[in-house]
């Protein structure tokens, strides 16, 4: 099950968390109130131009020296401190969230066209994969992940320990969990991030372990088991590291079945089949619903065969994608189109340059 | 001078029950050995002739004949098995290499059978292959690792990447190779036959292409072995792709075997050699003696053929093959088949083919790895091959990391074969691994064809089952996606060299 929203405003005009609370707890009837969490674009105006390392510690006082030792070894920590919290009853509290805002060493990554984002990458794949009691949960410049699992993990709970209404954003990711496996990990529920990409995700895809054999030969290293952190890297990688364009790469994570190329114009017939040849490995199969965003976009799209519901809403200059319009109508009472894209058809909404 | 070992224990005993039996005379036809004969009204048996080819079996109108295994026992002992005990009376008596046909005998586990398939159920759902497609569509060749575009002065963006030639197969399963010489030419229409039907392909084998041949060309992958058996620019340009033979699963290391009964006089003309004569290919190619000669070779296929034409190599599973197939890789070659120890042959030392090499399910998976390891997986296409015995046999080689499958044996049983083992004495009673004309007139093409074509077809089927119970709808969302098997029974050694879990995990 698990219940997606999102909700982006092409002009940055900011939103606090307190909409965004109403249309997630609309959907609980998609969670298991085992985990909840949401993602928002333009919270940390204040530093704007440092990576906003939002980092779970098991035990601040073990993890933290270790954390701040290895931060110092890939670059500078401009400010750092305990992301403030408000206890929920029934909430389950078992880690202490703590952000630091990061200046990374450019010069770390040599020769590359983005080595900011590669040292980010290359700090974010060391501590996640390294016993260290701590995670990395979101890692992008102006940009945070607040989210829980376990026990009295619903939205609401998670919106007000956090106190999201306190943060506005021009673009929100949110996520209302329906738990499968280890539900009391902070860190499992979605939205992942990693630096410039957050991905929520209704589904379960069968090609995970496909997914992650292909990320991880590009280095990134799959340290949740989450279907979401391996559509992060897979994005990232497609994205950054290899210039698709978001159509393309979306294309290449779910692609027209071979029948329907057969029938495209010879150039697309053409650009179709070299991105099945190329991006075989990056296919995702199964049911899936992904909304993802970095800063200047938010899209949505499903699998082939579309399993798992996508409903878009617009409104003046709000773009919405959500699991159900229920959610939509709660934040936007008056949204002013409603759509449900067929399967296989994504949407990307673009922010004004 | 004569041994003292006098006659061995009867292998088979074949009985007529005579109740049962109207003398029809069926059996004493469909025998090629000389296990019946006729003396006077009455049938005579020589069990010792018998091969187990199970021929006078599948047409005695009357179920009369039945045939026992090792009616004769041997006092019995755990080391010196009744094998180990033939082989030594063998060679003392004949001072030579024992050769055996098909594929190995030894009594391994088979790793196929302790992997287990995964399925939907409620955090996903399961695609039903009938309602919703399901596409097995597999294309075989060098594929971009990333792609390139260019901005055309409207401000559009178009693919500048050229797409290297593919073969494309409508299901992942292929007609092995297996010479003209070594299987009589109605095997070979047949099997053309039924992959033009099924939309996929068949390898030539080393033994050159028969003009019978031409009017399939389109579906022939064409071999070139180190004996070049037949091979001249007219044959590379027939191929729909060419494949350069470099080692073979049944006997690693070492070069093919015709026995020289099997040189017909159309198999002569077809090979360039001498009628009769045995047809000993060398072990290694004899301008490949280095990795870097390799390339050269490549180049020079594809220049003769205009780099038309997918180049694939084939090589034996063996110790240190992820390093083989990371080499391969790098000399052009758009495809690599590997064939596991237990691959089939007609003729191979029986050391050889029960002792040399390792099994295919681990050799995908190294090769896999290795390929991922070195950025080089899009490269090549994996071929697995070597005892592909049914469709799960084929879902568990793609998941463990191939593109496709290469059967043999299980081509040549759709057929009629028994897989008794003596495709080298060129009798085979089926018309299958034989060049004698009356024999070879007992295979209809036209029959054989739709029963290989059928075969084909039902694996597909299953296949599709499978994958739509896995909720996967393409085939390369199932290749190497090992998370959707689990080991039972394997040890933690082979798990890990596999990248699988243990049921349960």
């Amino acid at each position: 099950m698990c219940g997606i929203f999102g909700v982006m405003d092409k002009r940055r005009q900011m939103m606090d968390g307190s909409g965004i609370r109403e249309a997630l707890s609309m959907m609980n009837e998609r969670g298991s109130g085992e985990g909840a969490g949401y993602v928002a674009y333009g919270i940390y105006p204040d530093y704007r131009d440092c990576y906003a390392l939002h980092v779970f510690f098991d035990k601040a006082c073990e993890s933290k020296a270790v954390i701040d030792a290895t931060l110092e070894q890939w670059g500078t920590i401009e400010h750092d401190e305990a992301i403030p919290t408000c206890d929920q009853p029934g909430l389950r509290v078992n880690c202490t969230p703590w952000r630091y805002f990061f200046r990374p060493d450019a010069s770390l990554a040599p020769g590359s066209a983005t080595p900011e984002k590669d040292v980010v990458t290359n700090l974010v794949m060391q501590i996640n994969a390294g016993a260290n009691g701590a995670e990395v949960v979101s890692s992008g410049k102006n940009v945070g992940v607040f989210k829980s699992g376990g026990a009295g993990s619903w939205p609401e709970a998670v919106a007000d320990y956090y106190r999201i209404q306190d943060y506005e954003g021009y673009i929100w990711l949110a996520h209302n969990r329906y738990a499968t496996n280890r539900p009391e990990l902070w860190e499992r529920p979605d939205p992942f991030n990693l630096h410039d990409w957050s991905v929520v995700e209704n589904g379960k895809t069968t090609t995970y372990g496909a997914n992650r054999r292909y990320v991880e030969s590009f280095g990134y290293n799959c340290s949740t088991g989450t279907d979401s952190e391996v559509i992060a890297y897979l994005i990232d990688l497609l994205v950054r590291k290899h210039g698709l364009d978001i159509n393309l790469a979306i294309r290449a994570l779910a692609p027209p079945y071979w029948d329907e190329i057969d029938r495209m114009p010879e150039a697309e017939q053409n650009l179709n089949r070299a991105l099945r040849f190329a991006y075989g490995s990056a296919t995702m199969n199964g049911p899936f619903t992904v909304v993802a965003a970095n800063p200047d976009m938010m899209v949505g799209f499903t699998d082939r065969g579309k399993l798992r519901p996508m409903v878009v809403g617009e409104c003046g200059d709000r773009l919405y994608i959500a699991s159900e319009e229920t959610a939509i109508r709660a934040m936007e009472p008056n949204v002013e189109s409603i759509a449900r894209p067929a399967a296989g058809e994504p949407v990307i909404g673009r922010v004004a340059p | 001078m004569s041994s003292n070992l006098g006659s061995m224990p009867l292998r088979y005993r074949i009985s007529i029950d005579r109740e049962q039996c109207m003398e029809c005379g069926r059996c004493v036809e469909n025998c090629p050995y000389g296990v019946f004969r006729w003396d006077g009204e009455r049938i005579l048996i020589n069990s010792r002739k018998c091969t187990a080819c199970h021929r006078c079996i599948a047409y005695c109108p009357r179920d009369a004949i039945m045939l026992q295994e090792h009616p004769c026992d041997y006092r019995s002992h755990p080391v010196w098995t009744r094998g180990v005990r033939e082989s030594i009376y063998n060679q003392a008596r004949t001072g030579k290499i024992i050769l055996a046909g098909m594929g190995s005998v030894a009594n391994l586990p088979i790793i196929f059978d302790q992997l287990m398939l995964d399925a939907c159920q409620v955090t996903t759902p399961p695609t039903d292959p009938l309602r919703e497609p399901v596409e097995l569509r597999t294309y075989l060749g060098k594929k971009p690792s990333k792609l390139e575009f260019r901005q055309k002065p409207n401000g559009d963006v178009e693919l500048s990447t050229e797409l290297t030639p593919n073969l494309m197969l409508e299901t992942p399963i292929m007609l092995g190779h297996m010479s003209y010489g070594a299987i009589s030419l109605n095997a070979h229409v047949a099997m053309a036959r039924a992959a033009r039907e099924t939309g996929t392909y068949m390898g030539t084998g080393e033994g050159g292409l028969h003009p019978g041949l031409y009017p399939y060309q389109d579906r022939m992958i064409v071999q070139v072995a180190s004996g070049r058996f037949g091979v001249n620019v007219d044959y590379l340009e027939r191929g729909a792709a060419i494949e350069l033979k470099l080692g073979q699963g049944a006997k690693p290391g070492i070069g093919g075997h015709l026995t020289g009964e099997k040189v017909s006089a159309d198999v002569s003309r077809t090979r360039m050699i001498p009628q009769g004569s045995d047809a000993i290919s060398p072990a290694p190619h004899h301008d490949i003696y280095g990795i870097e000669d390799l390339p050269q070779l490549v180049n020079s296929v594809k220049e003769a053929t205009e780099r038309k034409k997918p180049v694939f190599a084939k090589i034996a599973a063996v110790n240190n093959n992820a390093e083989n197939v990371a080499a391969v890789a790098r000399s052009g070659v758009d495809a690599i088949a590997i064939d596991g120890f237990r691959g089939g042959t007609g003729a191979a030392p029986r050391v050889f083919r029960d002792h040399v090499g390792i099994p295919i399910e681990v050799a995908i998976s190294t090769a896999d790895q290795e390929l991922r390891n070195q950025g080089l997986r899009n490269e090549v296409s994996l071929i697995a091959c070597g005892s592909i015995r049914e469709s799960t046999d084929v879902v568990k080689a793609i998941a463990l990391g191939a593109d496709a499958v290469y059967i043999g044996t299980a081509a040549l049983a759709a057929m009629g074969c028994r897989v008794c083992g003596n495709c080298y004495q060129g009798l085979c009673s089926w018309g299958i691994a034989t060049q004698r004309p009356d024999l070879v007139a007992r295979l209809d093409p036209d029959v054989a064809s739709k029963q290989i074509a059928n075969l084909i077809h039902a694996w597909t089927l299953e296949i599709t089952e499978l994958m739509g119970a896995a909720g996967i709808n393409s085939i390369e969302s199932l290749r190497g996606n090992r998370d959707r098997l689990r080991g039972y029974m394997l040890d933690e050694g082979l798990l890990d060299i596999l990248d699988v879990k243990s049921v349960g995990a």
